[in-house]
């Protein structure tokens, strides 16, 4: 392979990785900019959504469903399992100490996290989980670079997915008052619009999107384990801060630019350190421009 | 509401400390002494911790690397250079907090959730570093061999504390109580009461010429120094370490502590530590079903008493009526 070619299979890996991490970055960057809060949890509902998906996949190819029937009863059936429980978490979890100082709903998320991920491992066990390959394997080899068809099918469905958010948000009712909910709550409830509503479908829809992630990345990389999901969603995080958080297309493209820069990193530097680059590149982001890349949004508030 | 006299208050911490003394003598379980030595381990590092995000109010996500830095700091030492555990203890407070300090010269450029999530950030850089870094830390398998501390006792020779939990127990105690009681005094001093100042309003704070930067940088040093001495401790007593024992959800744990109990209070801190310390142990009848049920209390705890065990008012009131805040303000 040239290096030119190296160049390119490496980015197309980076491009497939974004597309998962923005599906998850959406979440976070919608429920930011509602309620100001980071849901650590996030990154848990994510990995139910891997799971669900894993579990119905299993449970129908028992069955002799054919592949494509797997792959979107699965990923359905995970939407809806993790859009009710990011409802279900808001209503129980949250929405009682929304009033409450903000650090009792940090630590409140971080419980529902604990929570999650062992229940996730009591119910599929502790050790890595193998995703059956459904997808036929197909690739395509375009000037030396390998694109597979789960690469394809994760860039097309990710970017439908941010095209029918991004119309949800700025061009439906509901985003609209998503969008009002985030800049005055008291006004939007006096105006009539029932905010606690949106705010428990702001929750639904990042989960359904988290969902969708899961199911990806389980496809994608074979292997699952319960706690993927913490380092996936510090990443996903770590993209909607990168593109500015609370600024949907700022998610997008921020877990773009994260997933190519560790496809770059892992190609050219070492796999190892990684992570570690992951993490400096937030640090330094959230020091030198908390407001991300497309962020108009005042980072301070204490 | 009546702040309890002097003496009321130093009675009941001495019924507390002879309470916590005779424990391996009334009721010698070894297991249950373990747990309550981590549990007082924690209780060190939940004092330090509440000094940063209890007192000053910053945010702070990890607080586990400073426990990190001060046991692999003695753990180095002694393995390469052989200090023993009474020496070793002293750089790994002064690493740590030097680190502790280091670390928030960055950090104050931001703050709130940002500051949370930049100090997650530096504890999970620091915790990858230490499993990468294999010719210095012994990467993930961790160092190896570290010396339990030893006393020289007249008459009887040297004591080595061992395997046993029974002298841990007490280095602990002692330990928590020492620093409990600079805690103390830290809180109502001058620089305690400026700490105050800035979490209450760090604008009026830095007009009214507190040294805000400082402050903030003084009580992240503070706060990583303590973490320092846990970790000195934990390396000596597990004689092994790995980075696994200082990921995320130690930071998690220990700030759950410092909320459980009430932010900014001592006492607090201490009583937090110790029931989330031991739960999961008593819990361990449940088996597999314990750390679920840990999550689960964490939310109702957060619901049914947003403001911890022994709330911030009350232990802010009683220091500022002895001393009013002007007082800060007018020197310097």
């Amino acid at each position: 392979m040239t290096p030119l070619q190296v160049f390119l299979q490496q980015l197309a890996n980076g491009f497939t990785l974004g597309s998962i991490y923005a599906l998850i970055a959406l979440g976070y960057t919608m429920v930011y900019g509602v309620i100001q809060l980071i849901n650590f949890a996030h990154g848990e509902v994510f990995m139910v959504g891997a799971y669900v998906t894993l579990a119905l996949i299993l449970a129908l190819a028992a069955l002799g469903a054919p592949w494509w029937l797997l792959l979107l009863a699965g990923c359905a059936g995970a939407m809806i399992a993790c859009g009710l429980l990011g409802g279900v978490v808001e209503r129980l979890a949250y929405r009682p100490i929304r009033q409450a100082p903000r650090l009792n709903a940090l630590i409140t998320a971080i419980g529902i996290s604990f929570f999650l991920q062992n229940a996730l491992m009591l119910i599929f066990g502790a050790t890595d989980r193998q995703f059956p390959a459904v997808m036929p394997f197909i690739r395509w080899n375009i000037g030396g670079v390998t694109i597979t068809l789960m690469q394809l099918v994760v860039w097309i469905s990710g970017a439908v997915l941010m095209g029918a958010l991004q119309v949800l948000v700025m061009s439906t009712k509901l985003g609209k008052a998503m969008r009002a909910t985030a800049q005055d709550r008291t006004a939007c409830a006096l105006l009539g619009i029932p905010v606690d509503r949106i705010i428990a479908l702001t929750f639904v829809i990042g989960s359904m999107l988290a969902a969708v992630g899961g199911t990806l990345f389980g496809l994608n990389y074979g292997t699952i384990n319960f706690h993927d999901g913490y380092l996936t969603g510090m990443k996903a995080f770590t993209a909607a801060v990168l593109g500015g958080i609370g600024n949907i297309p700022g998610a997008m493209v921020g877990g773009l630019v994260l997933g190519l820069l560790e496809g770059l990193g892992a190609g050219y530097l070492s796999s190892q350190w990684k992570n570690v680059f992951t993490f400096l590149i937030l640090v330094a982001l959230l020091l030198f421009k908390p407001t991300g890349l497309l962020g108009e949004r005042v980072a301070e508030r204490a | 509401m009546e702040a309890p006299s002097l003496r009321a208050r130093y009675l009941r911490w001495a019924v507390f400390a002879a309470l916590a003394f005779f424990v391996p003598i009334l009721h010698p379980n070894a297991y249950h002494l373990d747990v309550l030595t981590t549990s007082f381990l924690y209780a060190l590092l939940a004092l330090g911790l509440n000094l940063i995000v209890g007192l000053t109010g910053l945010l702070h996500l990890g607080y586990a690397a400073f426990f990190a830095i001060g046991a692999y700091t003695y753990g180095l030492l002694n393995l390469h250079a052989h200090w023993p555990f009474w020496i070793g203890v002293l750089p790994a407070a002064v690493v740590a907090g030097l680190f502790g300090a280091a670390l928030g010269i960055p950090a104050l450029r931001v703050r709130g959730d940002y500051l949370a999530i930049v100090t997650l950030g530096f504890g999970e850089i620091i915790r990858i570093v230490l499993t990468n870094l294999e010719q210095v830390t012994g990467g993930p398998n961790g160092l190896l061999g570290i010396d339990h501390p030893r006393l020289w006792i007249p008459g009887r020779g040297i004591f080595d504390f061992g395997v046993d939990s029974a002298p841990y127990y007490y280095l602990v105690l002692l330990t928590v109580g020492i620093v409990a009681w600079i805690c103390v005094r830290l809180s109502r001093s001058r620089v305690g009461r400026a700490w105050v100042a800035i979490r209450e309003d760090e604008l009026a704070a830095s007009c009214s010429g507190i040294p805000v930067l400082e402050l903030k940088l003084l009580a992240q040093g503070c706060g990583g120094a303590i973490a320092g001495v846990a970790g000195a401790i934990f390396a000596a007593k597990q004689g092994t370490i790995t980075p696994d024992s200082f990921d995320f959800i130690l930071s998690v744990m220990v700030l759950a502590m410092v909320v459980l109990g009430g932010l900014g209070s001592i006492r607090g801190a201490i009583v937090g530590a110790i029931l989330l310390g031991s739960l999961p142990e008593f819990l361990r009848g449940f088996d597999q079903y314990r750390m679920l049920i840990f999550g689960i209390s964490m939310i109702v705890i957060m619901r049914l008493r947003p403001r911890g065990l022994f709330g911030a008012a009350q232990h802010a009131k009683p220091a500022c009526k002895k001393a009013p805040l002007k007082h800060a303000s007018a020197a310097t």
